[in-house]
């Protein structure tokens, strides 16, 4: 299908950007990368007047390590992010998310920030956000405020960013020694939204993992984190840690909810095994 | 200031154009449509096959998950492109040779992914790999074998000239 008409605007600035969105609310929506939007566009699932292009504003796709932090600006695409260094030495999880993020042809064109503001429940970044413990930076009418991953996504495509809003960067911790990830998901075939998919993090020590965080994608509306696997894993017991796994799937086109918890326990069993290899 | 025209310049195989679309006009229905380059084609048109795969200033994209609107300045090439420069001439030899295609209808994105593969690629790329690289494009007839072969040779032939 083609896309009802629309009108379409470029803006230069972060400004202009959030003005224009200010005055046209409802009716206008921005437009990053678009491998999400002009597809649900096409599909006439979505149909606003106003197009805002946020593509040529400057200075908002950087990837750099800030102190403790990696800060990822909203319009860098996902291409960008699979190559940089940076993001290879500081971010792990992000470095091995990324390879399942749609296809190369997606992954040129796709951007971090729309990624995380768009947040499909099936879509890798927000739950590697989540399990990493992120922090989104907003920008709005009302000038700027941080927002962590924990309390960013609301619902089914829902997220606590405002009509009016915007993303303009994301921060997360920067790995040190201590830090351990693991990253795995079921695809019916390779970079299509995952069945089922597991992000985590981890802090190593001595005795084993803590501070374990384990976020699901496809299993729910939003990225959601088993926290009760999570302890058990802490714990160093990985059949307990399956057996714990509170996870409330829903049937959907792609598998049953049994199904997808029985994958859920695969996962876990995997991306168990990759927190406790020492981290090259 | 917003409108539902654009005015856009940009090349596309090299040449000049420019052009006033519709906003709301992908960039594959715009090369098709206007610039009546229809080795593109136009399958889901949500992203999902791959099949109007097209190169946007060196690297390929959806070309129904663009806007024609967002390619002023841009430097467009499609598959009459590629292949006039010669450039996939390897490639598209050994899909021939090798029964690569069949409907021909997801070939002219299959070549331009596995062109970018090879493009940026810096050994021979395993089979799994040229797998993973083309797993954006569907193919409903040749069930992919002879596509991975065609690509594997042609990897191997260059990495032998270089």
């Amino acid at each position: 299908m083609k896309p009802a008409p629309f009108a379409y605007t470029k803006a230069k600035t972060l400004k202009e950007a959030v003005t224009l969105l200010a005055k046209h609310k409802d009716d206008a929506r921005l437009l990053a990368g678009g491998q999400s939007l002009i597809a649900t566009l096409n599909m006439r699932l979505s149909a606003p007047d106003l197009l805002i292009d946020i593509n040529g504003i400057k200075n908002l796709n950087g990837i750099a390590k800030k102190g403790k932090y990696v800060e990822i600006g909203a319009l860098a695409r996902h291409a960008q992010v699979e190559h940089s260094d940076v993001v290879a030495k500081h971010a792990p999880l992000i470095a091995l998310a990324m390879p399942h993020i749609g296809h190369p042809a997606i992954r040129n064109r796709g951007t971090f920030g729309g990624s995380i503001a768009f947040a499909d429940p099936a879509a890798e970044l927000p739950a590697c956000l989540l399990a990493l413990g992120g922090e989104i930076d907003i920008a709005g009418p009302r000038g700027k405020r941080k927002v962590k991953a924990d309390a960013f996504f609301k619902g089914l495509f829902e997220t606590a960013l405002r009509p009016q809003e915007m993303i303009t960067a994301v921060r997360i911790p920067a790995a040190d020694k201590t830090t351990r990830v693991g990253f795995a998901e079921l695809a019916r075939r390779h970079g299509d939204y995952a069945i089922v998919g597991l992000a985590a993090s981890a802090r190593g020590n001595a005795k084993g993992l803590a501070d374990v965080r384990l976020a699901y994608f496809g299993v729910g509306n939003t990225p959601v984190r088993a926290k009760k696997a999570e302890a058990a894993l802490a714990a160093g017991d990985v059949d307990a840690a399956v057996k714990a796994l509170d996870l409330d799937p829903h049937d959907d086109v792609q598998a049953t909810a049994k199904t997808k918890k029985h994958l859920a326990g695969v996962l876990l069993r995997r991306v168990a095994k990759q927190l406790m290899e020492a981290r090259g | 200031m917003s409108n539902y025209a654009v005015d856009v310049s940009l090349t596309v195989n090299g040449e000049r154009v420019q052009k006033r679309v519709d906003a709301r006009k992908t960039l594959v229905d715009f090369l098709r449509d206007d610039l009546f380059l229809t080795g593109s084609h136009v399958g889901c048109e949500h992203g999902v096959c791959g099949a109007c795969t097209v190169r946007v200033d060196g690297e390929i994209v959806r070309g129904c998950l663009m806007l024609a609107a967002q390619c002023d300045g841009a430097k467009v090439e499609t598959i009459e492109g590629l292949s006039d420069s010669g450039e996939i001439a390897d490639l598209q030899a050994a899909f021939e040779q090798r029964n690569a295609l069949q409907c021909g209808f997801c070939t002219p994105g299959m070549l331009a992914a596995a062109q970018d593969l090879l493009k940026h690629a810096k050994k021979v790329p395993s089979r799994d790999e040229i797998r993973e690289h083309l797993s954006g494009n569907y193919c409903r007839c040749t069930g992919y074998h002879a596509i991975v072969d065609a690509v594997e040779a042609v990897a191997q032939g260059r990495a032998k000239g270089r």
